[in-house]
């Protein structure tokens, strides 16, 4: 916790922070759309994290648990009427649950393997939605009529006043942020870690490699799934065409290009790949192709993202002293 | 039964497309342990260029439609294997040494790339191919009507796939291939050129891929820029079925997810056409992952 107050400390970060929670005071109502955009891909990006960046299993598919988040939200508000901040838990449950199941039998496959079957995946479950399974999912139309989220009887709609939504959003920002930093440093996310830059070693060490993997793949799920009760509330409606594999080509993109493993990274993909193109909508058309060269250009030169996770350091205070013998 | 065999010949017409571009795949992986992702999209630029030759020479015209289609399908061969072996420079070359990942995400960018650069420079709206180039007559066997186009594309993916398999196991370059596909660093010191051998994996492979964009073309009609994903991955699909690297198991592969496919889209759901390639795809990576011909257990999966 220490270390995590002295990052905080940082000016850099300071004023970052200061900047993005004035920010809706002096930008209309569009650019704060946009922000709140950044922090939803953000959410999703650090979500993604956990399970590419720290565990580094190529999983292509996270938008499956961002739509199952996000319909399980739908469904159980426009039927019952429940409110959707409420929701929010029980769309994290249902996401998790489904990647328990889905992950279990396809976790030992091999990076490249695992990316084209979470593909299979996520394209299932838009088929699926499309396919109205379950009669409930409202086929190609989607789901309209969900409700905004109510805090103490306030109405937060995110149409017709972003910035509302915009300091809840941040509010969960932070607290995920907090949560993941604190995931990163403890003992499960050195494990993950460990297991990613070497899993033969990792298993020597006594690690249960397939469990914690598994665990970081729930773990992942469950937040994608908790920010697609955000994004249904925000939208009002949602449909299976914002849960495409665009969806989850543009989160793991936030994650490589930001710099997978690192939650400041993270961060900065997200407003760069969101915010970017606002900023340049002049090159709107290019904006795909821009992103492919990105990614092999990054590739090539930088292929930890732009800003990479510093090695940990162990404070040689910190150590006994005959265990500073080398 | 009418259904049934009108089902089964449509499947193995889509299945021989699925071979021919599940060859690429198959024979890239064989060689560098890498998933071509934008093998689809090199698929999609043959199709386009099929078109565009097709428009643009009026060869049919001069030459008759048969030996036109065949002489552009050649062409369009050939610009695509030229495509693909510039790809291979700009995209996976600098990266023979990276990590995995690395070139896995190169690969998901050139994809990106190739179907933008096919969108900007055709639109994004779906072109039509012309009609009645090649015989549109009916077949009849034992009684039931077969359209002469099924046997057409199984005919010429077929004789490719018979040509490359030939090719591959009885001449000196095919034989280069296979020793470096077995193992790289001994090839070298065979006096293989491996960077050579790599070029010409890259250019067969999407070749194949472009013959096959061509008969997509001729046998749907219709082409649009973001095909190649779909075909990409059902072609990826019956690689890993069939084996992955393993020439003959592509084309097994392709065939029988044709077939499947069609059969099931007709008894089970045509709704789910589309996913139950993905459905074969996950039930043989978690219970065969070596496919059905695949025997080499090299690397755990």
């Amino acid at each position: 916790m220490k270390h995590a107050a002295g990052q905080i400390k940082k000016p850099a970060y300071a004023v970052i922070i200061l900047l993005w929670l004035i920010a809706p005071l002096f930008i209309g109502k569009y650019w704060t759309d946009v922000l709140n955009n950044v922090a939803i891909y953000a959410l999703l990006g650090l979500s993604l994290n956990i399970i590419l960046g720290y565990g580094g299993m190529f999983h292509m598919g996270h938008a499956a648990f961002y739509a199952i988040g996000a319909y399980t939200t739908a469904i159980i508000n426009t039927a019952w009427g429940v409110p959707v901040l409420w929701l929010m838990p029980l769309a994290g449950l249902a996401a998790g649950l489904f990647a328990l199941v889905v992950a279990r039998p396809i976790i030992h496959l091999r990076g490249d393997y695992l990316l084209i079957v979470t593909i299979g995946m996520v394209e299932i479950v838009r088929i699926a939605l499309i396919n109205n399974v379950f009669g409930i999912t409202g086929g190609a139309n989607g789901i309209f009529g969900i409700s905004s989220p109510t805090i103490f009887g306030f109405q937060i709609n995110g149409i017709v006043a972003p910035a509302h939504y915009f300091y809840l959003v941040t509010a969960f920002l932070a607290i995920t942020i907090v949560l993941f930093y604190l995931l990163e440093n403890s003992r499960f996310g050195r494990a993950l870690k460990f297991l990613c830059s070497d899993e033969v070693a990792a298993e020597g060490s006594g690690i249960n490699t397939a469990g914690y993997k598994l665990a970081a793949f729930v773990i992942g799920a469950v937040w994608a799934g908790m920010t697609g009760t955000l994004y249904a509330s925000k939208m009002g409606f949602i449909s299976p065409e914002s849960f495409s594999f665009w969806e989850s080509v543009v989160m793991f993109m936030i994650v490589i290009l930001g710099g997978s493993g690192n939650i400041a990274g993270v961060l900065l993909g997200a407003a760069l790949i969101i915010g970017l193109p606002e900023i340049f909508q002049g090159l709107q058309q290019y904006r795909l192709l821009i992103f492919g060269l990105a990614l092999m250009i990054m590739m090539i030169f930088r292929p930890q993202g732009i800003l990479p996770p510093k090695p940990r350091s162990y404070p040689i205070g910190k150590l006994e002293k005959n265990e500073v013998s080398l | 039964m009418e259904q049934f065999f009108t089902q089964l010949t449509n499947g193995l017409a889509v299945g021989g497309i699925y071979a021919l571009i599940a060859l690429g795949y198959t024979m890239v992986y064989g060689v560098l342990k890498l998933i071509n992702f934008a093998h689809g999209d090199l698929f999609t630029i043959g199709a386009y260029l099929g078109l565009t030759l097709l428009t643009s020479l009026a060869l049919t015209d001069h030459i008759g439609g048969i030996a036109g289609v065949i002489l552009l399908a050649v062409m369009a061969m050939g610009l695509v294997g030229i495509i693909g072996i510039l790809l291979d420079r700009a995209a996976y070359k600098p990266l023979r040494t990276s990590p995995r990942l690395s070139a896995v995400v190169s690969a998901l960018g050139a994809s990106i790339v190739l179907s933008n650069t096919i969108m900007l420079v055709y639109g994004p709206s779906t072109r039509v191919y012309p009609q009645g180039l090649l015989p549109g007559q009916v077949f009849y066997i034992f009684g039931l009507p077969v359209p002469v186009m099924r046997f057409v594309i199984l005919g010429a993916s077929i004789a490719l796939m018979i040509g490359l398999y030939v090719f591959i196991q009885r001449t000196k370059i095919g034989t280069a291939i296979r020793a470096a596909a077995i193992d790289q660093d001994a090839a070298r010191l065979m006096g293989i050129n491996v960077d050579r051998v790599i070029m010409l994996v890259f250019f067969i492979g999407p070749a194949l891929g472009g013959a096959a964009g061509v008969m997509v073309g001729l046998y749907y009609g219709q082409i649009t820029f973001t095909m190649g994903w779909i075909y990409g991955l059902k072609a990826f699909t019956a690689a890993i079925l069939g084996g992955i690297g393993n020439i003959p198991g592509a084309m097994v592969g392709g065939l029988l997810l044709g077939v499947i496919e069609a059969l099931g889209a007709t008894y089970i759901s045509m709704a789910w056409k589309d996913a139950i390639a993905f459905f074969v795809l996950i039930l043989i990576l978690i219970v065969r992952p070596t496919g059905l011909l695949g025997e080499r257990v090299a690397e755990k999966i």
